[in-house]
């Protein structure tokens, strides 16, 4: 029969972690979007020459693995004296991490919107803001969704990294647990379905949102 | 009243209009014809401001469309204009398309634009689609309610920029009718169009466009039956 060591205060251990990946990602995804749509606007707007060196910084943070990023600035902030803790760090990384992806999903979606939409709604004596707002962001984001809901869930796995820098998410609070218990399969499988969990609402909250616009689309 | 003084517009190394002069006056229905690349479309959007201009100057009611001071978006609200190709709104139903300028722009509340909004849309015959959205709309229907959405703004003049060219011809019909209404409601109106015979029935006056300028203008009499420029009578026998 079955059997296993993992205790009750083990699963809520687990749990624990799970809720600081829950955190860590909750706070990138939501500064990195802001981030990202404030980025990807002002590349949309300038043109790629005076974008050019926020496109340079942006492409460093895309192209540099997560892993030295938060090895990194957790090092630079600690010589600077800015006593920033693990969590802050974390989140910090993260979030210029989600930017860079997020500016080029924003950028990719504004360029969607047809040059004669935009026209149509300034001709009615909507100002920039107005079109950018009522015409040009909901249809972006119907462009850009898929690839939204994509970049959380990765964003909400690569968070485990943060446990390079001493946190305690859900990986490394598994890592704590197989080591002592030596059951790893069983806690693995645990794990793998918290994660499971956590993404499974968001995948689905996209693919309702997709179907929905789906149907007043033009096919 | 519209006035265009001498206005040049160029794009890039192309000279598209090359001093046009025209006056447009309160409740006249003007047609501009002429071939591809002629300047018809660039003339409209200048006169509505989407288009800067390079050197002379454009009025409407005394008003410079390009001068800094000029608050465009306010200008814009009285001049409607409608486009080629069909420009509905994809996220909003066919009543929100409407509504959505007068709203933001006049402010309007929801319940006063809805009024206007549906009234508009009766007007173009789309009053048993308020709910719908364009994608399940034909051409015709979208270019419509593209007709509903700039008189829903109450605007004193109305551009038509080729509004039948992008239409099966079947539909181009019930959008001439759209037009033909507009007109003997005394609407002030520019059409750009190769639709020759609907020219000829309902404008005052007939622009004939060739190489960036006005090479001949007149009522319809003139330009079908009399034309004074041999230009005219040959691209009137080509359309034909």
């Amino acid at each position: 029969m079955f059997d296993t060591a993992l205790t009750f205060s083990d699963l809520m251990f687990m749990l624990r972690g799970a809720a600081l990946t829950l955190a860590i990602t909750a706070v990138s995804v939501a500064a990195g979007t802001i981030l990202g749509i404030t980025f990807g606007v002002i590349r949309h707007q300038v043109g790629p020459w005076f974008a050019a060196p926020l496109t340079f910084v942006l492409d460093v943070l895309r192209s540099v693995p997560l892993l030295i990023q938060l090895i990194l600035a957790n090092a630079f902030q600690s010589i600077a004296g800015l006593g920033w803790s693990p969590f802050v760090v974390s989140c910090v990384v993260l979030s210029l991490y989600t930017s860079a992806y997020c500016s080029e999903i924003v950028r990719g979606g504004i360029q969607a919107v047809p040059m004669v939409t935009r026209r149509a709604a300034r001709s009615l004596g909507m100002t920039w803001g107005q079109d950018m707002s009522h015409i040009v962001f909901p249809m972006a984001l119907r462009v850009a969704l898929p690839s939204w809901i994509g970049l959380t869930l990765g964003v909400m796995k690569d968070s485990a990294l943060v446990l390079w820098i001493g946190l305690i998410e859900l990986l490394r609070a598994s890592q704590i647990l197989i080591t002592r218990l030596q059951e790893p399969l069983f806690i693995l499988i645990i794990a793998g379905a918290i994660y499971f969990l956590i993404s499974f609402p968001i995948a689905r909250l996209g693919d309702r949102l997709e179907k929905q616009w789906r149907e007043n689309d033009p096919s | 009243m519209i006035r265009v003084e001498n206005v040049h517009k160029s794009f890039g190394p192309l000279k598209v209009l090359k001093g046009i002069d025209l006056t447009v006056d309160q409740g006249e229905v003007v047609s501009v014809i002429g071939g591809s690349g002629s300047g018809k479309s660039t003339l409209l959007t200048c006169i509505n401001g989407l288009e800067p201009i390079d050197q002379g100057r454009i009025e409407v009611d005394g008003i410079e469309v390009h001068a800094a001071s000029t608050d465009i978006n306010k200008l814009r609200r009285r001049i409607g204009i409608v486009f080629q190709q069909w420009n509905a709104f994809p996220h909003l139903t066919v009543l929100e398309n409407v509504t959505l300028a007068p709203r933001k722009v006049l402010g309007m509340s929801r319940s006063q634009a809805e009024e206007i909004g549906v009234k508009q849309l009766d007007h173009v015959g789309l009053g048993d689609k308020l709910k719908v959205y364009p994608s399940k709309l034909s051409g015709g229907q979208q270019q419509r309610m593209a007709i509903a959405r700039a008189l829903a703004m109450s605007p004193d003049y109305m551009l038509f920029d080729e509004v039948t060219s992008a239409l099966d011809p079947q539909l181009v019909g019930e959008v001439l009718d759209t037009l033909r209404l507009l007109a003997s409601e005394g609407m002030t109106m520019i059409v750009v169009t190769h639709e020759m015979r609907f020219a000829r029935d309902v404008s005052d006056r007939i622009a004939f466009f060739k190489d960036g300028l006005i090479h001949e203008i007149g009522p319809p009499s003139q330009i079908f039956d009399k034309p004074q420029k041999p230009e005219t009578a040959d691209f009137l026998k080509a359309a034909d």
